[in-house]
């Protein structure tokens, strides 16, 4: 019975200190360290909820760098393209013109051609003429320096004559 | 700060040994011997001719007197009265001329020695002071150790200490209190800590048996339910006055059921703990007492093997106590401060409320 009588000192003594040790660890042991372990706990989670937004960040500032090069890409395949078909189409433009100068050319030098050749067949002709009436008269005078026969011929024309 | 406490461990653990007395002449009685240390004196035996005599402070109809224990005792260490008091078993009576205890009858005409009121800092509230001590200088040294590193890694007793902490306040209050479990984490530590270390000192050679005394475990669960009252809810009651689920006609049982409820709980505390402590101590106790019946030394180191491993399981029910009389505090507080109870433990607090 001893062993379960509870005595009046030590309740009234336990009762005292545990209200006072509860006091003082509540105050100033309990308070401050369960102060900083939440502190902590909120230091670390909110360092790795950082963490996370910056992989994100980087994530994203990834894509818009891929994003970036990618147009790039484009861009310098559209401006290579743009370029090499107008630089085909100035050499397009360049043979076409060239061409068409070229058959023009070709075209006026024979034109030219042709009236040298005409004017020099026109010359030659001109002096062919020139040259046989010489000759014919040379040939004339010369066959009628006989006055024989001048008169021959002389009948021969009135001959033909009379006959018209 | 570490290495200390790695110390402070082993010397409990090693020098358990040597808490076995030593009668001096006449029968070994180790029933007596027990009783004797698992209980209350007026002075500290620390070791065998090494008494510290502790303070008797007593009121009653002399007022109050304040003297030291040694008064009890004279030159060859025999029991004395001193100035109207006798001291006999452990209780200090008012004695007569002959220096014998005063026999006064009580209505039932059982005669029983009358006695001021004990307010003697014993052996118990010694130790209870020592502990308290103990628990300051730790928990200071920690919180102390938070401001002057704040953010940082815990370190040496800092380090020790923290996890069980965050136990008390993860896996004990967080579960069974629920979203208001932080004002009770504070009881909840200390309750836990006061009663870890009450165990461990209790198991040191020449210690108190404090958490085995049913004053202080009562005084323990009584703080429980006080707590418990002053923070339940109309939930709580309601739960008590019209159990849902309970027809109306079975209310007048229900009733009384649920409001002796409210006591068994607090009590099964105090019980449960005291019972566990002073059990361990009896066993370890009664393992070296076979050495002085049986009178041989053959049969020591078979008692030594088994109060060895006795003494372990003890060091493991020290914080296993502490664990389960916090544990059934603070569902005890989820119990009366939970808003509507999903728990199918029918008010109890001890179904599952994970």
């Amino acid at each position: 019975m001893e062993l379960v009588t509870p005595g009046i000192g030590l309740i009234f003594w336990q009762t005292v200190t545990f209200i006072v040790v509860l006091f003082l660890l509540s105050k100033f042991a309990w308070k401050p360290i369960m102060a900083s372990l939440r502190e902590r706990e909120h230091s670390i989670e909110s360092a790795l909820r950082m963490a996370d937004q910056a992989k994100l960040e980087m994530q994203a500032l990834k894509a818009g760098n891929e994003k970036l090069l990618q147009d790039a890409r484009i861009e310098r395949d559209r401006i290579m393209r743009e370029a090499s078909e107008a630089g085909t189409a100035i050499i397009e433009q360049a043979k076409a013109r060239a061409n068409d100068e070229g058959t023009r050319m070709i075209e006026n030098a024979r034109q030219a051609i042709n009236n040298e050749k005409k004017a020099a067949l026109t010359e030659v002709k001109n002096m062919a003429a020139t040259l046989s009436i010489d000759i014919a008269e040379r040939i004339l005078k010369h066959e009628l320096r006989d006055p024989a026969a001048q008169q021959a011929l002389v009948t021969d024309y009135i001959k033909e004559v009379n006959l018209n | 700060m570490k290495k200390l406490f790695t110390l402070f461990f082993s010397l409990l653990t090693i020098s358990g040994f040597a808490a076995e007395p030593a009668e001096e002449g006449g029968k070994f009685d180790p029933g007596q011997m027990i009783t004797h240390h698992i209980g209350d004196e007026h002075s500290w035996e620390l070791a065998h001719g090494a008494t510290l005599h502790l303070p008797v402070i007593l009121y009653g109809k002399n007022g109050l007197d304040i003297f030291s224990s040694s008064n009890f005792y004279d030159e060859h260490n025999n029991l004395k009265p001193y100035n109207g008091y006798v001291k006999e078993h452990g209780h200090i009576y008012y004695a007569n001329e002959a220096g014998e205890p005063i026999i006064e009858k009580n209505s039932e005409g059982e005669e029983h020695h009358v006695g001021p009121l004990d307010f003697s800092i014993t052996k118990n509230v010694a130790s209870l002071f020592l502990s308290v001590a103990l628990l300051l200088i730790v928990f200071f040294t920690v919180a102390g150790r938070y401001k002057s590193n704040p953010g940082k890694a815990p370190k040496g007793i800092q380090s020790f200490f923290e996890p069980i902490i965050i136990f008390v306040r993860d896996e004990i209050a967080k579960p069974n209190i629920g979203p208001k479990y932080e004002r009770y984490v504070p009881y909840l530590l200390t309750i836990f800590f006061f009663i870890w270390f009450n165990n461990l000192l209790g198991l040191m050679p020449g210690g108190a048996n404090l958490t085995g005394n049913i004053a202080v475990t009562m005084v323990l669960a009584v703080f429980t339910l006080i707590v418990t009252l002053f923070s339940s809810n109309k939930a709580y009651w309601a739960h008590i006055f019209k159990t849902p689920g309970v027809p109306v006609a079975l209310l007048p049982i229900m009733i009384p059921i649920e409001l002796v409820g409210i006591l068994t709980k607090p009590f099964s505390l105090m019980v449960r703990l005291f019972a566990n402590i002073t059990a361990g101590h009896i066993i370890i106790l009664s393992l070296f007492s076979l050495i002085f019946i049986f009178e041989s030394i053959a049969i020591g180191p078979v008692s030594v093997a088994f109060a060895t491993f006795m003494y372990f399981l003890e060091l493991f029910v020290a914080l296993l106590q502490a664990y389960v009389f916090t544990l059934l505090t603070a569902m005890y507080f989820g119990g009366a401060t939970e808003e509507h109870d999903h728990a199918d433990d029918m008010g109890h607090g001890d179904g599952g409320h994970y």
